[in-house]
């Protein structure tokens, strides 16, 4: 068989076992074996989603995650990559955060929710802190790694050419940094997202992602949950390959570098 | 083009870098637009010695000077090469890694852009500028590095074994080059390796080194016109001797 | 991940001369002095109300209490329970659906969409839909753990048997072994790194998820349910202790499980350089 019928075989048989999942989910639904309410059929799920898409609610919704996620993010960016930077040129630095991280590191950032709900209240402080403290971990504990791990050999040639402190760091030590840098930012992102709606759930506000489908679980609203979760998922996929996919791409790629960091 | 003088130099411990094979009381004089090869067997200190000329390493006593300036630390008036292919910085082009020492320099770009890409045309990759290093092959890379070592314009140029890891027929085609490239820029080269041949084939003057202690056993001239053929009597001659020099046995097949 | 105390271990390790060694547990120590003299002073200096923000004497105490009482432990053995539950499921399915589709074309081509589809949904997005489908507490929480740290078992066990090198495959076969032993004599050992590597990662995941969990089922046991229980009156000592607990619990498997895991794969895969 060639390799080009394989492929074909390859699209028809997943488009068919797709098909054969939803066309089964639907005749379950369908049967009445199950509440109509706790098993929507597949049309209501799409119209609920359409709906809430054209009166705008799903939109504001996922609005006030992205907003709460690219928050926390942005801030773990902030702290956590020159924290790591310092860590890693610095012993003393290092010698302070390291048993800190090790230690906070293990625990879920959902234990903290409630504390955080206690001192912050409900709303977006608490999600905005929640994702904070979950991307910021892997962002310090990558960039640590990465710059512990820049060949010395670049820092060697970039001295014998009259490089200074400065043009050593902006234009050696962080470029070689790079695949671990993205990689922590790809762990962070994907802490990130899981934190942001698990936060909503508990500390429910009047919006997000996260509330929308808790609160449709009160109200038997399994529609609506359902077109929540298609949009849950679709933008962390589209985070996942079309933002860190890109960047990925027109950076460590083009290097040659990718089979450097580890997954 | 800058006369080196290398004095009584030694070190033999270890230094926090890691650990060095030591060197002991070793004293060359270098002619400017000389080409110096130093060859020995694997630990005599042949390329800590070169470290300690580049900068890398502080020797515990004895000096250097270059053009009569002592040697503090690494300088611009050197270039480096190294051996390893991964000296290139692989989030730079051909273009932007040659560029780099006269970005540090403080060359600002129409001149930076012109002299690098006469520098790669000088190794002949003027067709390879905007390649990153990894779609480059080994000798390709390496003829990069020595374009990059060269493009600050360095007085002298130090290279650490730079066509060790290539095939053999990449090898016999980067030392035409690099004779070529030396013939035009008349750099001071110091050159570092365990290839006879090579030796032959590039150097003015051969420093040969022998371990336990790393010392200079003997310097031999090589007499013979330019451009070199490796297949001559004479060039053969000139193998014999340096592996005699070497303790090698002279009756086996020369390589 | 994690190395951080090994690190310290190793050195002390080459200069075991008692000075240094305090000096290297004061080193660790240290920091969290520090930290914990900062929270005092913030605690004592009555800028939050003490019941939001008790001193740690006072959740050192609850924290005393509460396991004398034998609270403390039955929450977190409650906890332990659902955790290695919950992984059992993932680990047994996972591997399985992960070997399958990485053995047979078919299997592939059926279930790398509907898992590729499922991936991407944080797997606690997905609590809702359980707690509907299955009633709130234990068996909801259960199943729902397991089915969110199936995701990397089965990704890894499957890439684990596609990099079984077709090398070793074919000279099994010309050596005789038929598909019963080439699979357990080949194909498993092959692809164990990569086993262990998602069955790290699956048990990473449940431990991340299985807190939010705890909150979200209302079940009557478990560390979750005690922290988010302890807030509605105000009891943040109580609170503290219990995230204390999951510290350590959350230690204990990065320490004990998840660097023993990953030394051993990177040990077998030659990556042990420098």
């Amino acid at each position: 068989m060639t390799k080009n019928q394989q492929s074909t075989r390859t699209l028809i048989r997943g488009a068919l076992s797709l098909l054969v999942t939803a066309a089964l989910y639907e005749a379950v639904a369908r049967s009445g074996w199950f509440p109509a309410v706790l098993l929507p059929t597949i049309p209501t799920i799409v119209e609920a989603l359409i709906a809430s898409l054209r009166d705008g609610t799903m939109i504001w919704h996922a609005a006030y995650t992205l907003y709460r996620v690219m928050f926390g993010f942005a801030l773990a960016i902030v702290v956590g990559l020159p924290l790591g930077i310092l860590m890693a040129r610095h012993q003393r630095v290092e010698h302070f955060f390291l048993p800190l991280i090790s230690a906070l590191m293990p625990i879920p950032s959902f234990a903290l929710v409630p504390l955080f709900m206690l001192w912050f209240g409900i709303g977006n402080v608490t999600t905005i802190l929640i994702v904070f403290y979950a991307a910021t971990f892997p962002m310090a504990f990558n960039t640590w790694s990465g710059v512990r791990s820049v060949n010395p050999l670049w820092l060697r040639a970039a001295g014998a050419m009259g490089a200074d402190e400065n043009s050593l760091f902006w234009k050696v030590i962080i470029p070689g940094a790079s695949p671990f840098i993205i990689t922590g930012m790809r762990q962070a992102f994907l802490r990130a997202w899981i934190g942001v709606v698990g936060a909503e759930m508990i500390a429910a506000s009047d919006w997000g992602l996260g509330w929308v489908i808790f609160d449709a679980k009160e109200f038997l609203n399994a529609d609506v949950m359902l077109a929540a979760l298609v949009v849950i998922g679709f933008i962390g996929f589209a985070f996942e390959r079309l933002v860190f996919g890109t960047l990925e791409r027109r950076t460590v790629q083009r290097w040659g570098m990718v089979r450097v960091a580890k997954g | 083009m800058q006369p080196i003088a290398i004095r009584d130099v030694s070190l033999n411990y270890d230094t926090p870098g890691g650990k060095v094979q030591g060197v002991t009381n070793v004293s060359i004089d270098i002619d400017a637009s000389e080409f110096v090869c130093i060859v020995g067997p694997s630990g005599c200190g042949k390329s800590t010695l070169l470290n300690i000329i580049a900068g890398f390493l502080t020797p515990a006593t004895g000096q250097i000077s270059i053009g009569g300036k002592p040697v503090t630390g690494h300088g611009m008036d050197r270039g480096v090469v190294f051996q390893d292919f991964a000296q290139l910085f692989p989030w730079r082009t051909a273009l932007g890694n040659v560029s780099f020492g006269l970005e540090m320099k403080g060359v600002a770009n129409p001149e930076r852009d012109r002299i690098a890409r006469e520098q790669l045309r000088l190794v002949k990759l003027e067709k390879f500028t905007n390649s990153f290093p990894h779609h480059l092959s080994g000798g390709m890379q390496q003829r990069v590095a020595i374009a990059r070592a060269l493009a600050y314009n360095p007085s002298v140029l130090l290279m650490d074994e730079p066509f060790a890891a290539l095939d053999a027929m990449t090898r016999d085609d980067m030392q035409r080059l690099l004779a070529d490239v030396w013939k035009e820029t008349r750099k001071t080269v110091i050159y570092v390796t365990h290839n006879v041949a090579e030796a032959v084939y590039l150097a003015d003057r051969v420093v040969v080194m022998s371990a336990h202690p790393g010392t200079v056993k003997t310097v031999m001239k090589i007499d013979l016109p330019r451009p070199r053929d490796p297949l001559s009597v004479e060039f053969l001659d000139c193998q014999k001797q340096l592996m005699a020099h070497l303790g090698h046995n002279t009756n086996g097949v020369a390589h | 991940m994690q190395d951080a105390v090994t690190i310290s271990v190793a050195e002390a390790a080459g200069e075991s001369r008692g000075a240094e060694r305090w000096r290297l547990i004061w080193r660790n120590v240290f920091p969290f002095v520090v930290v914990g003299g900062l929270w005092e002073i913030v605690a004592w200096a009555g800028i939050f109300p003490q019941r939001l923000f008790p001193p740690l004497e006072q959740v050192a105490a609850s924290f005393y209490q509460l396991t004398v009482s034998g609270i403390l432990p039955h929450h977190a053995i409650e906890t332990i329970f659902r955790l290695l539950s919950g992984f059992a499921l993932a680990a047994v399915f996972g591997t399985i659906i992960g070997v399958l589709m990485g053995r047979s074309r078919r299997a592939e081509d059926i279930l790398l969409p509907l898992v590729s589809i499922g991936a991407p949904i944080p797997g606690l997005a997905y609590a809702p839909l359980f707690l509907l489908w299955f009633g709130l507490g234990n068996f909801s929480s259960i199943l729902l753990v397991g089915f969110v740290s199936a995701f990397p078992i089965i990704f890894n066990s499957w890439t684990g048997v596609k990099a079984v090198k077709e090398i070793w495959v074919r000279s099994a076969q010309s050596m005789g072994a038929d598909d019963k032993r080439l699979f357990r004599y080949v194909i498993l050992p092959g692809a164990l790194p990569y086993i262990l590597t998602g069955l790290r990662l699956g048990l990473a995941q449940a431990w991340r998820i299985l807190v939010a969990v705890e909150m979200l089922a209302a079940v009557p046991w478990g560390l979750g349910w005690l922290i988010f229980g302890a807030r509605k009156f105000l009891n943040t000592d109580a609170m503290l202790a219990g995230i204390v607990v999951i510290a350590i619990i959350g230690i204990l498997l990065e320490k004990y499980v998840f660097q023993k895991i990953e030394n051993y794969t990177v040990v077998r895969w030659g990556m042990t350089a420098k």
